[in-house]
């Protein structure tokens, strides 16, 4: 914030860095790489809708944005849309786990979309999701105001792997910008398409 | 500034709260032209107290700015909470530091069974935001009703109000010490010096009411800016949560007390209850509903409740008008 928005108490929204996300590939061959990990095929963009729409209506709103975005009425992108506990409304895409470049395209456009909408402001993160061949999870999370990335390895019983985690920063540090400031890392539990 | 910003500043609020800083600045330099002024005319004696006020009244503001954060848990007995204690809350606050794109406070639990919270610290790194125990769990809350009593001290950290309102202060303490050290040396030490010189006798009597005046006026002026920075932290809350309704009803339950809005039928519940409560609240926040010209609204540090919910209803008929290009709201 600039110094006369800190004078008159006003905050200014913040618009989201979208571009980043198309290292999301390279990066993901670099985890398999090292680490073994495969993208699960799934992703999903989060952002608080205003309130006093019902959220069908919501849905229905976000949906026929895609559909405007994809320049095709009938199909337009293939999203679930679900709300999360903390209010948050998320939208999945779900592919082949080796169609990362078609899901990174697929985040852009719905984040371009939203943004197109007017929600930018109001976007959250991007997630995209990978697992191990002993089932270990982990995802990458793409925070808009920032454009940084940080892995989140949730455990079970709410607990997180930290260790895999910086191991993961250490190794896609040249692949990504990855967020340094570690108390930006905060958890998405439970979030959809983890 | 951004260009398409999505919520256009409420301009007649930071005309309101330029004019109110622009007066704390004046009485400010007429404060220190009149000190300059009677520093010249007079001997060391006259100058070594507001010397000393100047040192004391800054020395204390900054030690409070410093430990704000400190000094505000210590006081409040509240203790510290990590995710694994609060996940809930802390859940809450990582989302909305995401969206704002700003530093995550500590967080902090006061036991105290009254429904409030506070934040603090002097900068966005060394911020603290405390709730406390009557507002988790006492007060009936909804989750949203939480998110934006949280949003809107997260945007007093935004904001940096801990240290405007302790810049805005400094002048109120000095002018208070003034007045205070000037009429203890004129019980100690008058008589000596009127012996020596009928100038300085006089001297300190004017130190001692032009300080009053000044300690008055911007006590006042204080108390206004305050009230406009709470207007200003309820706007910027309910953008971010971009769910006034929620801070509407938190204010409600919050600030009225009201922690049980009757679950009852009220037609069910004894006829005195139901009349009681309109009149109830009235009373307790009669004092700024006359336009904010009785005694109570103007010492106020928060706008009366009626503004506050006056200013989010606005908002919230900017959100939801049907149809409208979230971009075209201006």
């Amino acid at each position: 914030m600039g110094f006369l928005d800190t004078l008159f108490g006003r905050s200014k929204p913040v618009e989201p860095k979208l571009d980043d996300l198309f290292g999301l590939p390279s990066a993901a061959v670099q985890l398999e790489a090292a680490m073994g990990f495969r993208p699960t095929g799934s992703g999903s963009v989060s952002f608080r809708a205003p309130e006093g729409k019902p959220f069908a209506d919501i849905q229905k709103e976000v949906l026929e944005l895609l559909a405007m975005d994809d320049g095709n009425p009938g199909g337009g992108l293939p999203v679930e849309v679900t709300k999360d506990t903390y209010g948050y409304t998320w939208l999945v895409s779900n592919h082949m786990s080796d169609e990362m470049d078609a899901l990174v395209t697929d985040l852009h456009a719905v984040n371009s979309a939203l943004v197109d909408g007017g929600f930018g402001p109001q976007l959250l993160c991007t997630l995209v999701a990978f697992a191990d061949d002993s089932h270990r999870r982990l995802s990458l999370v793409y925070l808009y105001k920032r454009g940084t990335f940080y892995p989140f390895a949730p455990l079970s019983g709410n607990n997180r792997d930290n260790a895999l985690e910086l191991q993961v920063k250490g190794i896609l540090g040249d692949d990504l910008r990855m967020e340094q400031d570690l108390t930006r890392w905060f958890p998405v539990w439970g979030a959809p398409g983890l | 500034m951004a260009t398409q910003t999505r919520y256009a500043p409420d301009r007649g609020l930071s005309v309101r709260m330029t004019a109110t800083m622009f007066l704390l600045g004046l009485v400010f330099v007429a404060f220190v032209a009149l000190i300059i002024g009677i520093m010249t005319a007079a001997h060391a004696s006259g100058a070594a107290i507001i010397l000393v006020a100047l040192v004391f009244g800054g020395g204390s503001a900054f030690v409070s700015l410093f430990y704000s954060d400190k000094i505000a848990l210590a006081a409040a007995g509240a203790r510290e909470v990590s995710p694994k204690d609060a996940p809930e809350l802390h859940g809450i606050v990582d989302r909305l530091c995401a969206l704002a794109d700003m530093d995550k406070p500590r967080i902090a639990i006061a036991p105290a069974r009254m429904p409030n919270a506070f934040a603090t610290g002097r900068n966005s790194k060394n911020s603290v935001l405390c709730v406390t125990d009557g507002l988790l769990y006492q007060s009936r809350l909804t989750q949203e009703e939480l998110e934006g009593i949280l949003a809107h001290e997260l945007s007093h950290v935004a904001h940096k109000d801990v240290q405007v309102m302790t810049y805005a202060s400094l002048l109120a303490i000095v002018a208070g010490l003034l007045v205070r050290f000037a009429f203890y040396s004129e019980l100690f030490g008058g008589g000596r010096r009127s012996s020596n010189d009928g100038n300085a006798a006089l001297l300190i009597p004017l130190i001692m009411v032009a300080s009053a005046v000044v300690y008055a006026i911007s006590f006042l002026l204080i108390r206004l800016l305050s009230r406009y920075r709470e207007l200003a932290a309820d706007r910027s809350g309910a953008l971010l949560t971009q769910n006034p309704t929620a801070l509407i009803s938190a204010l409600n339950k919050v600030s009225l007390g009201m922690n049980q809005i009757p679950t009852q039928d009220l037609r069910a519940a004894e006829p005195l209850n139901a009349f009681y409560f309109a009149p109830a609240m009235k009373l307790t926040r009669g004092g700024g509903g006359g336009g904010g010209k009785s005694l109570s609204a103007l010492f106020s540090t928060h706008p009366s409740l009626e503004k506050r919910i006056e200013q989010l209803e606005k908002i919230q008929r900017e959100l939801s008008q049907p149809g409208a290009d979230p971009r075209g709201i201006r």
